[in-house]
């Protein structure tokens, strides 16, 4: 019985991760909260549904084709919602952030309704396979398998790529990358595909598990995934990767022991917790203020 | 081969830098000293291209630097060794050189810068695999000298390469200094340290709330009464 609400923890966990990669790197960059970045994660899962179900594409190449679309919308966001303000308040780009967000999801009303929309149930075909005592479906293994293999190509881009140690540079001392030569501007627009990349790719996936694509599900996934880059330390990799599998972990326990009703309520209170007690995270570096 | 002309710079209300004048020739080595706060390292920063400029020009051969993004002005061979040597902490000290080098796309080339910066740096060899943060204060000042290097600057600047090491390490540091001239590199110097930065350079300013108040031959400068006494100590 745990095993199986382990499974079903880890692979509800791994999505909260890809989508809390997102809000790391960007926060690890340029100290925003990307709030528009659930909107992302929502517009790949619409993507993902349209290449689907109008196109009769297959899942991976929607999946892939909702990453590269969802990669443009982020650049795009970055260049005309967020760069102009760099020199700015931080207040002022966190609240261009919420504004994208509500554009979006209000476009994505306008487009596809208020109703949520299915993936045809030709889309995956799901399999019960037996582990032990437990039950893994076809569907967990895929989400499972595809996020950790997205997470080592970024850990692999992050670690051994010139573009990824740029990265990792501009995330450490923004003025000194820029003083070595490295264009700080197009590592930010980097990190913004990276992170939307991955959204979208959790967008498809949750779609698909849950049988369900909204103009309103980035809010709430937004929402829980940023609780996980916090948990896990906010501007640490490997911080939101740990923060969202153990956050979808206790979810799934917590509704299993019987507090189904507070479902949403967990991942808050986890966010208000680390915040009182930890707030660096469980990975997280102490952010020093640079003068 | 640099010359600035009347450079002001603003932060809000407050005037860092009055029309600031100076010039840089080639294979100098010239020093910009001055006490805290003075506007040395705004100087520098605003030829680096990090720093908005209100008004003025900066000149690196007939070019003009003030609309020129900081990666391009790397490109076009001035680089920057900040204050407080800025190594990137959770990097190795190889990751760390191979940032020096990254408007460099020949990879051979940047082994090359590598091995450079480790002949004249072999304590950085050494300690290749090892995260900068471990190295000690003289370790980083070195390593973020052979970052700026990796770029073969024909300009370096250096920001305080004195601050907080021990008197012994402080001379090691200016030998290398004066060596890195000898191979050709020309080098603006920012120091508090006055005593030493005016033994090696060739010539000196010296910047006082945002103006330059005196500037000539480094030796002359070192004879100055008003200055051995407002920056000398005596």
């Amino acid at each position: 019985m745990l095993l199986q609400q382990l499974i079903n923890g880890v692979a509800l966990g791994s999505t909260y991760a890809l989508i809390a990669l997102g809000y790391t790197m960007v926060y690890g960059i340029i100290t925003l909260i990307n709030f528009a970045h659930g909107e992302i994660f929502m517009a790949g899962a619409f993507v993902g549904l349209l290449a689907v179900s109008i196109l009769k594409l297959n899942i991976f190449v929607a999946m892939l084709l909702a990453m590269v679309v969802s990669m443009s919308i982020g650049v795009v966001i970055e260049l005309i919602a967020y760069r102009p303000l760099r020199r700015s308040s931080r207040l002022s780009a966190l609240i261009s952030a919420i504004g994208v967000s509500i554009f979006l999801s209000s476009l994505a009303l306008m487009i596809f309704g208020a109703d949520a929309k299915g993936f045809p149930s030709t889309a995956f075909p799901v399999r019960q396979i037996k582990v032990g005592e437990a039950e893994i479906s076809s569907l967990q293994l895929l989400i499972i398998g595809i996020s950790a293999l997205l997470m080592m190509g970024l850990e692999f881009i992050v670690k051994k790529t010139k573009i990824g140690k740029a990265m990792r540079a501009t995330s450490e001392d923004y003025n000194t990358a820029a003083l070595m030569g490295i264009n700080v501007n197009r590592v930010i627009s980097f990190t913004f595909a990276l992170g939307s990349a991955l959204a979208a790719a959790g967008g498809v996936l949750v779609g698909v598990l849950f049988n369900a694509v909204s103009f309103n599900m980035g809010l709430m996934a937004g929402l829980k995934a940023f609780a996980a880059a916090v948990l896990g330390g906010i501007g640490s990799i490997p911080g939101a990767m740990l923060g969202g599998l153990m956050l979808g972990v206790t979810e799934v326990l917590g509704v299993a022991a019987g507090f189904s009703s507070y479902r949403d309520a967990i991942a808050f209170t986890i966010l208000v917790l680390v915040l009182l007690v930890k707030p660096t995270g469980l990975l997280g570096r102490k952010i020093q203020k640079k003068v | 081969m640099l010359r600035v002309e009347n450079l002001s710079v603003n932060y809000g209300a407050i005037k860092a830098l009055k029309k600031v004048s100076f010039e840089v020739k080639q294979g100098e080595i010239v020093a910009l000293i001055g006490g805290n706060g003075a506007g040395k390292t705004t100087t520098l920063n605003s030829i680096s291209g990090i720093l908005p400029i209100h008004e003025g020009k900066i000149l690196f051969g007939d070019k003009d630097l003030t609309r020129i993004p900081p990666h391009e002005i790397v490109k076009l061979g001035i680089c920057q060794v900040p204050e407080g040597r800025r190594v990137f902490a959770n990097m190795s000290v190889l990751e760390n050189l191979e940032m020096g080098g990254y408007s460099i796309s020949d990879k051979k080339a940047v082994s090359e810068g590598i091995e450079r910066a480790f002949t004249l740096f072999p304590r950085l060899k050494e300690r290749m695999k090892q995260l900068a943060k471990t190295l000690s204060g003289g370790e980083q000042q070195m390593l973020a000298m052979g970052r700026a290097l990796m770029s073969s600057p024909k300009l370096l600047l250096l920001d305080e390469p004195s601050m907080g090491l021990a008197p012994m390490l402080v001379e090691k540091i200016f030998e290398i200094v004066v060596e890195i001239n000898r191979q050709g590199t020309t080098i603006m110097l920012v120091e508090q340290n006055a005593n030493m930065a005016l033994s090696i350079a060739n010539r000196a300013y010296v910047l006082e709330t945002g103006e330059v108040v005196l500037s000539g031959i480094a030796a002359d400068l070192a004879q100055d009464p008003e200055v051995r006494k407002a920056y000398l100590g005596e």
